[in-house]
């Protein structure tokens, strides 16, 4: 079993990568064989880390446990598009690449959001941590340009259903899983563990 | 964007006119642990140079640049995978280059290739594409697969590329389908002929003679798409020559035209932005206005039910080819049928069909080899390899197997390709007694589109036959 405690951590400092731990473990490999005894081919076991820059989007993913939710808009005037609103969140106005304005949409999301299609699985990949049936909701706002994937740890999903953005403030991941929905009108004793409606 | 400048939408010039000479494929499998990769290549290599009648050899005489398309780097844990290929294929010291596109690596291949000899940097060269998806167990698979979607948005979900692809499947069903029994029905019945056409196939490995009941009463993936729905995860390779006129006659007696554009949408479905939908030469601009009405939330485009990047290889290719309207002008294609819906979604895209009516291509029987209500030729067959569903999806390989497909049918040598014992006995496979020669009679100009992802990339090749060539007014 590999030793946990010994996992590779990452810091930026003074603007370059302090890593501490192990950042991989090496096993054996073992032969392939086929039924008569013949060799095919060999394993090739690696378990590693990746280390992933968020860059400007870090805003987006360290408020999530704050209960906020923010998008971005393209205020540049001479824009042929101006005023474009992106959640998911675009660093850059794919229009005319200036710099977009973040903004807080919370309040535009608890007031608007509405499921524009969904789907639900029993199947997942390798790493996956969400609980089967996964639903998938692509959630529209009021007044924003784009569709954003998330998915309804809560009741079941239909066309058209106003949903509530939960987040996960008591032990964040800082990924996209900090954020899920449920259905209007979900008591806050039915939420996942560790989410909250603020 | 979501509006396009003139100089965007310029339909693509060539310098000279680009041939496809020859091709050939390895057989498909949805494991094939008695080989390496490269084994297959040189199978499709082999297999390409004796259809013309030339050995390996003479044939490499003739490349002058080579372009891989192989997709999935890390399911081989191998970088410069091309460079390996390249060196065993014996081609070295000509340049090459990997390409990857995810599922429409195989047409963004060929797209390379024509730029290539178009331009007049090469006479000819060799597009080969392969892929390897088996080294991997099947939900680390699915893992990897997930890591074609957008890591940080979307990959943490589940990590199941079908989910990403789901939702757009339940907005067409939902929609345009309106959720009827008849649109279920008809969905099942493109698997039904798609694995039916890939009994006749000896590299198929998805062949099944199985009836609608079959298609619906299995399991359910991500509800309306269940297994039988869903196209196969394949090993093996494809390959094709193409050239400039002079070199391709050397070749042989008999190359064909060939077309390709390329166009694309963005990675996630998620920042697709509403727009005006641009026209293929065989609609109008008024036939869209009522869309909303006639089915209520359809009126968002391209939104969760059209392929812009579809959309956009035809807007590109029909033109380059002077096709008017791919129903009246072509005579086979072959489509992306990653599953059943988004292939009743790419009629629309490409024109052979309005949006809103894609499923009427099936139910009038068009699609099919043989009509099957009123027993004569089908009016634009489709899919007679087996396509993805029902042949293979060896992503980088499969936009390649289709265009040799078309091209075996319009060449008139589609028997001769899947009917030999040999063929069969060497690939391990029983022919099946009522085995049935699909060429297409008479086929003179066909279509192959190879489409990525959620819609990411998606290339449109045509083939023509050089006595039957368009009058392009475009
Ligand atoms: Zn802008």
């Amino acid at each position: 079993m590999v030793d946990l405690k010994d996992r590779g951590t990452v810091k930026v400092i003074d603007g370059r990568f302090q890593f501490k731990g192990k950042f991989h473990y090496i096993y054996p490999n073992t032969p392939i064989r086929d039924e008569s005894g013949e060799l095919n081919g060999v394993t090739n076991p690696r378990d590693m880390t990746y280390v992933h820059m968020y860059g400007g989007e870090a805003p987006f993913f360290d408020s999530l446990r704050d209960g906020k939710l923010l998008g971005t808009r393209c205020d540049n005037p001479d824009c042929e598009h101006t005023g474009t609103v992106h959640v998911p969140f675009k660093i850059h106005c794919p229009d005319c690449l200036k710099r977009n304005t973040i903004f807080d949409i919370t309040e535009i999301a608890k007031k608007t959001a509405t499921v524009h299609t969904f789907m639900v699985t029993e199947r997942t990949g390798a790493f996956n941590t969400l609980e089967k049936p996964i639903r998938f909701i692509n959630i529209e706002f009021e007044g924003v340009s784009t569709i954003l994937m998330g998915y309804l740890p809560v009741g079941e999903p239909k066309i058209g259903m106003r949903v509530l953005p939960i987040f996960q403030s008591k032990n964040p991941t800082f990924t996209i899983l900090d954020l899920a929905w449920v259905p209007e009108g979900t008591p806050e004793s039915e939420l996942p563990e560790g989410f909250t409606f603020n | 964007m979501i509006t396009f400048s003139e100089r965007q939408l310029k339909i693509p010039k060539m310098s000279k006119p680009v041939y496809l000479v020859t091709g050939g494929m390895s057989k498909f499998g949805r494991a094939i642990p008695e080989k390496r990769t490269e084994e297959l290549v040189i199978d499709a290599f082999n297999e390409a140079a004796e259809f013309i009648g030339k050995t390996s050899a003479e044939l490499k005489k003739y490349i002058h640049s080579c372009y891989y398309g192989h997709f999935a780097d890390h399911f081989g844990d191998q970088l410069l995978g091309e460079a390996v290929i390249h060196d065993r294929l014996g081609l070295d010291p000509l340049g090459n280059i990997g390409i990857k596109t995810g599922g429409a690596t195989g047409g963004s291949t060929i797209w390379e290739a024509f730029k290539a000899v178009a331009s007049g940097y090469s006479d000819c060269v060799l597009a080969m594409g392969w892929e390897r998806m088996d080294e991997v167990p099947t939900d680390e698979g699915n893992h990897l697969i997930s890591c074609a979607a957008d890591k940080d948005w979307e990959t943490p979900l589940g990590h199941i590329y079908t989910g990403y692809y789901a939702v757009m499947a339940q907005k067409y069903w939902q929609v345009f389908g309106k959720s009827e029994d008849s649109f279920r029905e008809t969905m099942a019945n493109i698997a039904v002929k798609n694995r039916g056409y890939a009994r006749m196939n000896p590299h198929a490995h998805g062949a099944m003679d199985i009836t609608v009941e079959d298609v619906i009463n299995s399991p359910v993936v991500a509800y309306p798409l269940r297994a039988l729905d869903c196209c196969l995860m394949s090993v093996g390779a494809a390959g094709v020559i193409l050239a400039d006129e002079k070199t391709a006659y050397e070749l042989t007696d008999n190359p064909l035209l060939l077309y390709n554009a390329a166009a694309s949408h963005t990675l996630r479905v998620a920042d697709r932005r509403n727009m005006e939908i641009p026209l293929l030469p065989n609609e109008s601009p008024d036939q869209y206005k009522d869309l909303g009405e006639r089915f209520p939330g359809g009126d968002r485009y391209p939104g969760f039910t059209g392929f812009l990047a579809a959309r956009m290889a035809a807007y590109y290719a029909y033109r380059m080819a002077g096709i008017t309207d791919p129903n009246e002008d072509l005579d086979l294609v072959e489509l992306h049928d990653a599953f059943t819906i988004s292939d009743i979604q790419s009629y629309e895209d490409i024109g052979i069909r309005p949006y809103g009516e894609g499923r009427t291509y099936v139910e009038s029987g068009d699609c099919y080899h043989t009509n099957p209500h009123t027993g004569k030729p089908g009016k634009l067959p489709a899919n007679l390899s087996g396509g993805l569903i029902g042949c293979m999806h060896a992503v980088g390989a499969t936009g390649i197997m289709q265009t040799i497909e078309v091209a075996q049918h319009i060449w008139g040598r589609w028997a001769e390709m899947h009917e030999d014992q040999r063929k069969w006995d060497t690939f391990g496979r029983k022919k099946p007694s009522d085995w049935t020669d699909l060429q297409v009679k008479g086929a003179k100009r066909g279509l192959a589109i190879s489409h990525a992802g959620v819609g990411s990339h998606v290339t449109a090749t045509i083939l023509i036959h050089p006595d039957h060539q368009l009058e392009r007014r475009f």
